[in-house]
């Protein structure tokens, strides 16, 4: 019989736990727990509303991008026919008016929540972090912007 | 040899790299492309000058690259979503990782000619 102490309730992932009865495994504080001195502005669920939002948008972005590289790269000659015709050809519908609309802004907000994510986790200046994401949230915005517009504002008879 | 970590230098963190620099190498192309498009407001001309950049061998290069990240993220966020959605994710996530792999090597080969081939044509001659 063997009197090794007792392992632990969490099952090892390689060999035997250094940690038992005598010897107990540190404690780890959860990194962001919320305390009663916790601020108001920051007791919401956006990061899980932002996670949640990664995954369901990015189902619907594989439908919608693998569409559009099949129909502008694959489909009818590829990239060759691309030109403001096809362009006009392509808007005269509603239906294409909307794929890429919903195309433009659920990939520009999944591209910068993924690049919010990457700046937190890179830039470590409070001051560079807080630049950074501005500049991120600018060029968002009006990406958004100029791109509803121009779906919006087309006008095949331009000349 | 050890595997190490159950994480660190295995499939897991890999796939995690590569989806961070797909990922952002896509976003930083979506704000050009946005803008390109954007010239269809300002003359049809000004729109088909700079889609005939997109049009040169070398630039279909890049645009198989562009393919390239496109599905290995968009497979690889199926995978994720697997992973944090089916109770048997986190199983099979290394399974799954060379599923993506297959699929996405299966598709590249199919892109092959349709995205490169006006371009061998231009550069060797048709």
């Amino acid at each position: 019989m063997s009197t090794e102490t007792p392992t632990s309730a969490i099952g090892d992932v390689e060999g035997v736990s250094p940690y038992g009865v005598d010897n107990p495994a540190p404690v780890i504080e959860p990194p962001r727990q919320r305390t009663g001195k916790t601020p108001k502005g920051s007791r919401t669920n956006f990061e899980m509303y932002a996670w949640l939002f990664m995954r369901l948008s990015g189902i619907v972005l594989v439908v919608l991008v693998i569409g559009h590289l099949l129909i502008q790269l694959v489909l009818d000659g590829g990239v060759s026919k691309i030109g403001f015709a096809f362009v006009a050809g392509r808007w005269a519908s509603p239906f294409w008016q909307v794929w890429d609309l919903a195309m433009l802004w659920l990939a520009m907000l999944h591209g910068a929540n993924g690049l919010r994510t990457v700046i937190n986790d890179y830039a470590e200046r409070d001051n560079t972090r807080f630049w950074l994401k501005m500049l991120l949230y600018t060029a968002t915005v009006f990406t958004v912007l100029l791109g509803t517009l121009v779906i919006f504002t087309f006008d095949p008879n331009i000349r | 040899m050890p595997a190490g970590t159950l994480y660190r230098g295995r499939e897991g963190m890999w796939s995690w790299v590569a989806h961070r620099v797909t990922g952002v190498l896509i976003f930083f192309f979506l704000f050009v492309h946005v803008l390109d498009t954007a010239l269809v407001r300002v003359s049809p001309e000004a729109y088909d000058d700079v889609v005939a950049t997109y049009k040169t061998p070398l630039v279909a290069l890049l645009e198989y690259g562009l393919v390239a990240a496109i599905l290995f993220h968009a497979l690889n966020g199926l995978r994720i979503v697997a992973v944090d959605f089916w109770s048997k994710g986190a199983r099979y996530q290394k399974q799954m990782l060379w599923t993506v792999l297959g699929i996405w090597i299966v598709l590249m080969v199919g892109a092959l000619y349709p995205v490169l081939g006006h371009a061998v044509r231009e550069v060797f001659g048709s």
